[in-house]
């Protein structure tokens, strides 16, 4: 015996529309005030591949790789002396975590750049003797590079301490007790099996910092370090078009900020292979799937 | 080998977390191919002996002799010299562990986890290794396992995958610690079946376990702990069928019933 159901009629959703369309009118209302600015926007693009911009693009990734990569290392070597049992190597690395987090980046990088003032020449010698190792004038060292270098890097190694840490945190014990139980070493636990499964817990936060880092070395152009926004300046002194070579800077953050993010999510997934069953879908994947789900889904008729 | 026949020596092993005390001086010796099940209660430290004996935990006071060497220490002019958990680790590579949750490797492959010790720790070639460990995955029925990852098993796949991993390290003697308690009653079976096989084939085995029958098929002795101490050893006839001490008899009524 076959039962007939009743035809079903779904909820329709017309807040959905009102607010949606609301929002549409807002942005045309912006766009078009935005087109209407004093600005000459046909200029951005020659800014955009102007060789100053672009040895500006490059500063600025220069120095957020490097100083990413530095504090990635610097971080795990804090966060291996947080958790070691010599109680002065955790001392030690609170106190650094405490002091590199706790000042303003701009504040550490004009530090370390008037580095001279109080130390004009660096000498590092053999104590007892009159060997040098090392002795050269500060001022020769602490190029705009290495100052902003070490501000950045210092204070992000501080942040990258404490996600190492909380990956670390993050492995099961009796991980570490079968890596003992096969006679691994200290060295090994940590290299073969500790840090490949922190890694899933290290990432994402650190794509989050990278990206920060990125935007960051805006700081040093302060001091006269070369990099997007210093590169805009350097042209709009000359021709007073500030917005149409900051916009053309902004677009560059953009472009790179989003390349960052696109890596990110491919590292995240090479770590997470293990859960390839359950994972996340590859990005086209999840782009497509995205776009063939209609919003408002009804029932066939 | 060392001329005793003594695979393992525990001499008067204690433990003691704060004021509690949980080895009490427990000895125990095994000889090679015997197969040892540890039985008690909760609580009786059958577990914390068992992990001291690869000095996963220290203990407080005692020896562990491991084929003649005392496992954690250096044996010079008549004293004992406390060793590096670096040194420690390469005595450890001569014994093998298979834990209550499995703890296998999930980043690794099946054939990764039995190979990851043999590989890194006894830097024996790769190609040999992988030969060995696809016939240990044969022999726990997981062959067609080898490239899964352990997320992919069951509890009872895993637990023989863990097992695969300890055997593949050509251990002078196995320690399982509770191995199959953590898993659903219907896959208990299977571990066990491939412990008896070990057993069959004369791997030495020190088995803390909750299940009696197992014990008492397999076992070529039966130890039972209570209260941070053995209270009585000897073969199946003897502990499990007629148990000396009240404290067995007493738990072998409850744990039966």
């Amino acid at each position: 015996m076959t039962q007939d159901l009743l035809p079903q009629v779904r909820l329709r959703h017309w807040g959905r529309w009102i607010s949606g369309v609301l929002i549409v009118l807002v942005l045309l209302a912006l766009s078009w005030g935005a087109a209407h600015g004093d600005i000459s926007y046909r200029d951005i693009p020659y800014y955009l591949w102007s060789p100053i911009i672009l040895k500006g693009l490059v500063g600025t990734i220069v120095l957020a790789v490097v100083a990413q990569g530095v504090a990635i290392v610097i971080g795990i070597l804090i966060a291996l002396m947080r958790i070691s049992h010599n109680p002065v190597a955790r001392v030690f690395a609170g106190a650094y975590t405490w002091l590199f987090r706790g000042l303003p980046v701009l504040l550490q990088i004009l530090l370390w750049y008037n580095l001279a003032l109080i130390y004009p020449r660096l000498t590092l010698g053999v104590p007892f003797t009159d060997l040098k190792v090392l002795d050269v004038e500060t001022n020769a060292v602490m190029t705009t590079f290495v100052a902003a270098f070490l501000g950045l890097a210092l204070n992000e190694s501080a942040y990258m301490a404490e996600i190492v840490r909380a990956g670390l945190k993050s492995v099961d014990k009796g991980q570490i007790e079968a890596a003992q139980s096969i006679g691994e070493t200290p060295a090994q636990r940590l290299r073969r099996i500790v840090l490949p499964q922190a890694m899933r817990v290290i990432i994402p936060p650190t794509g989050n910092d990278f990206i920060n880092m990125l935007k960051g070395t805006a700081m040093a152009s302060v001091i006269g370090y070369v990099e997007l926004i210093r590169a805009a300046n350097n042209i709009s002194s000359f021709n007073l078009q500030v917005m149409e070579t900051l916009i053309a800077a902004a677009i560059w953050y953009m472009v790179i900020v989003t390349v960052a993010s696109v890596g990110q999510y491919y590292l995240e997934r090479g770590f997470d292979r293990q859960d390839r069953r359950t994972g996340p879908a590859s990005l086209r994947r999840r782009i497509a799937l995205n776009l063939g789900r209609p919003p408002m889904v009804r029932s066939p008729q | 080998m060392n001329d005793s026949g003594l695979v393992l020596d525990a001499r008067k092993i204690t433990k003691a977390y704060g004021d509690h005390v949980v080895l009490n001086e427990v000895s125990l010796q095994v000889s090679t191919g015997e197969v040892v099940c540890i039985i008690g209660p909760s609580g009786a430290g059958k577990s914390t002996f068992l992990r001291t004996l690869n000095h996963l935990e220290k203990p407080d006071s005692g020896e562990v002799w491991v084929d003649g060497e005392p496992m954690g220490f250096r044996l010079r002019d008549g004293k004992l010299y406390e060793l590096s958990e670096r040194k420690v680790s390469a005595q450890r590579a001569k014994t093998a562990m298979v834990f209550q949750h499995f703890n296998l490797f999930p980043h690794l492959t099946v054939l990764d986890n039995v190979m990851e010790g043999p590989v890194r720790v006894q830097r024996r070639p790769a190609a040999t290794v992988r030969a060995e460990a696809l016939e240990v995955l044969a022999r726990v029925g997981l062959s067609e396992k080898a490239r899964a990852y352990p997320g992919q098993l069951s509890g009872g796949q895993r637990q023989r995958v863990a097992i695969a991993r300890a055997v593949a390290m050509k251990p002078l003697f196995l320690l399982f610690d509770e191995p199959t308690s953590a898993l659903d009653p219907e896959l208990v079976g299977e571990v066990l079946t491939v412990m008896s096989d070990l057993a069959a084939q004369g791997m030495t085995m020190l088995v803390v376990t909750h299940e009696i029958q197992f014990a008492r098929e397999v076992a070529d002795r039966v130890v039972f702990m209570a209260d941070a101490g053995i209270v009585e050893q000897g073969p199946v006839e003897q502990v499990l069928v007629a148990p000396q001490e009240a404290r067995t008899r007493q738990f072998l009524k409850r744990v039966l019933e």
